[in-house]
Order: structure tokens, then sequence, then C-alpha cells
């Protein structure tokens, strides 16, 4: 049973789970085959691209760029100024996107969203979760953001002011979260578990959890 | 477009559901289409904004009921389609973005006031409905960019200025809106006028 469960998964690996192909898996094979066909894409070349997403480039590219940047203010100030530049000595592939670092100031809570789609500074950060795709998150965070980050267990005063940046153009944002207090003195590499993905897209604070 | 993807703003859509652990692909198909787009992208088949154009022209209904990454293949369906790939004949492909050679000169710098103007065009935009006729302060200037709406189709040589540009959130939303809050939105130099001071508009 299990040797026959094991065989059907060989044969059906593109298929998800259940063995049935459904309709977005067909066509998706389908539009493969196509565009191999036509030599526009080579399957090699999609398997590595998937790979790279799924094992290498995630939040740890970012969380480091963020712990450097609070121990080294020179490295924080270029980093505030040219981003593509300092991912490009750090051998990071911005993928032509224009990176912008945005720094939270004290008193201003800074987030990201993309109203129109899906645009997120994947290069440093990964692929943007399923939530930042969504419809609640994308028509709500530009018109009640406190709300927002409210349900993300992220409560502001009523002195701190938001800023929400909307990707409408070329430009990706990172938020630089402040540096919690309580950890001077601690190293860079001490710092970068406290950088979470979900600090750099602005709905949550370093040590106050978030993915 | 005034389209269904333009949701800044909307009522409706529910709370933000987060997945915990969540899986950067779900099937073993949502990665291959996105890698599929980003190699075609690569090689010039399409360009960005046609990815997101491909995607705005789903009927509302199927955009709304369709997950993220279907989206995503039906937008890479229609392109190949109306580039030539599924068809007998030779493939048509828009071609890379080319460089910006000579960079447009910005009419606005940072601390202008503009206000966006009042359009609806039918095809592709940046410009968000919730954010036109709007006024606001440029922040800072971006680099140029192909102005989306005409980079769709053949390849477009239309650099335009692009400007970080600060709404307050009164302003956007009016009474339900916070003072001092605000949202920042990256808006091409085509999109805005000079606005009027305050005082000068009292005077009218």
């Amino acid at each position: 049973m299990n040797g026959a469960h094991h065989e059907e998964h060989e044969h059906h690996e593109h298929h998800g789970h259940h063995g049935q192909v459904s309709d977005v898996e067909a066509r998706a094979l389908a539009l493969e085959s196509l565009l191999r066909e036509k030599g526009l894409v080579d399957s090699r070349d999609v398997d590595e691209l998937v790979s790279r997403y799924e094992h290498d480039v995630g939040p740890l590219l970012g969380a480091r760029l963020v712990a450097r940047a609070w121990v080294d203010p020179a490295f924080r100030d270029r980093l505030l100024h040219d981003a593509n530049a300092v991912l490009r000595e750090l051998g990071i592939s911005g993928e032509g996107l224009n990176i912008v670092v945005v720094a939270n100031e004290p008193g201003v809570h800074d987030a990201v969203v993309c109203t129109l789609c899906s645009c997120y500074p994947w290069p440093v950060i990964g692929l943007p979760p399923v939530w930042y795709k969504s419809a609640p998150y994308r028509s709500r965070m530009v018109r009640e953001p406190r709300e927002v980050l409210r349900e993300f267990g992220l409560e502001l005063d009523d002195a701190t002011r938001v800023r929400v940046w909307d990707s409408s153009a070329e430009q990706r944002y990172l938020i630089l979260p402040e540096r919690p207090v309580g950890t001077e003195g601690w190293s860079e590499d001490d710092l970068v578990p406290l950088v979470t993905r979900d600090c750099m897209i602005g709905v949550a604070r370093p040590g106050t959890g978030g993915v | 477009m005034n389209g269904v993807h333009d949701m800044g703003g909307a009522h409706g859509h529910g709370p933000v559901v987060v997945e915990p652990d969540e899986p950067v692909f779900h099937a073993r198909w949502e990665g291959r289409v996105w890698a599929m787009a980003r190699l075609c992208l690569r090689r010039g088949l399409f360009n960005t904004d046609e990815l997101r154009w491909g995607i705005e022209r789903m009927p509302p209904a199927r955009y709304l009921d369709a997950s993220y990454y279907e989206r995503w293949l039906t937008s890479v369906e229609t392109l190949a389609r109306e580039k030539g790939v599924a068809g007998a004949g030779p493939v048509r492909p828009s071609g890379r973005n080319p460089a910006c050679e000579a960079p447009p000169r910005p009419r606005f710098r940072a601390g202008d006031r503009v206000r966006t103007r009042n359009v609806h065009p039918a095809g592709h935009t940046r410009l968000p409905w919730y954010a036109r006729a709007r006024r606001g302060v440029v922040e800072r200037v971006r680099p140029p960019a192909l102005l989306p709406d005409t980079n769709v189709g053949p390849v477009s040589r239309d650099w335009e200025p692009v400007y970080s540009v600060r709404f307050e959130s009164r302003e956007l939303w009016g009474e339900s809106g916070r003072a001092g809050d605000a949202v920042l939105l990256d808006v091409f130099e085509r999109y805005l006028e000079p606005s009027a001071t305050e005082g000068e508009e009292e005077v009218r």
C-alpha cells in the first residue's frame, strides 16, 4: 500500500497531493510544454529559480542588512542613501528593482503595501506571504492601517504617526525598524534573529513577534 | 482601469488572515508558473506592466475567485496567446526594457505641492483610484521609469519622472482619516499637476 502510494506520488509529482490533475495544474503543465517547445523557457531554469526562492532567498538576507545597520552607522547611512549599491557590493541581486530602505524614525511607524498588485522587496526578503497579496490587506492597509496593525498584535499609541508606503511604481520598500531598547552591546549576529520578515514589512516590531 | 485589482480603500474584504508556517509555494505548479513568468520577463517576451495588465483584464468575479498564482497563470497564458507563442506563426516578443539614455528633466522638486489628476483611463495605469484628484507634497524625486500606461505592447521609450508623494490620511479619507497619518505613493509625473497653495484656493 505504501509502495503503491509512493509510486503514484512519483508518477504524479506534478499533480499535487491527491494524484488528481487539477485544472490549474493541467494548465500550468500545458503552458510549460508550450514555452519549452518554443524555446522560451528551459525547465532546468525553472527548477533552479524555484529552488533558489524556496531555499536561498528569504528574510535572512534582509535581517542581516538591518542588524548590520544597527551596529554600523556608516553602513546604515549608505543603506538608506543607496540600497542598490550596497546590495551590489554584497553580491545580492536586486533583480533590476529599485530597492529603497526606509528608516523607522522615533514617533513614526512605517509599513508597506501594494494596493494594485503584489510589489514587494523579494530580492532581499523572499516572496511575499499570501496575506500580503490578499484583498483584506491590500484594501485596508491604506485606509485603516492602525486597525490592521492591531490585528497583527501591534498596538500603536496615539502619539505615533503612521506612514504607509504603497508600492505603485518600481520602488520596492524595505523597512529598517528601530533597534529595540535593551540590546546595547549585542553583536550583529545576536541581533539578526530579532529581525523578522514582518518587521521589515512593518506589521511587527523587532522582539514583539512576527514571522 | 478602474478594476477590482485597484483595491486600496475598498470595504468588505474582511480581516487579514495569516497562515502560520506558510510555505513559499503551496503547490509545485505555483512555483513553476512564477518561475516561467520570471524567465519570460527576462527574455523580453513581455514586460512587468504587461504581466500586470494581463491580470487586470481578468473578469472581476474571476479575479476575486482566483488564487494569486492562478492570476499569474492566466496572465502568462493570455500573453503567450497575444505574442503568438501558441500559434504556428512567429513569436512577437515585446523586447527588453531599453536603458534610459536621456533622463527626462523632473518638473517638480521635493517640497512642491501637487495634485493628482482626476483621470480614469480604461487601460493599464498605476495611479490608484483612491489617490486621484488628491493633494499631496513631493517628498522625493525617484529615478525615471517607463510610463506604465504606454508600456503595454511593443517596448516603450516613454521615460517619465517619478515622485514619492505624501498624501495626508485626511486628504484621502476625509473624516475617517487620521491627522498625522499619511500614505506615500510613487507617482508618475503625467499623473500630476501643480496644486494651488491653500491661500490661493481660498481666494478663488
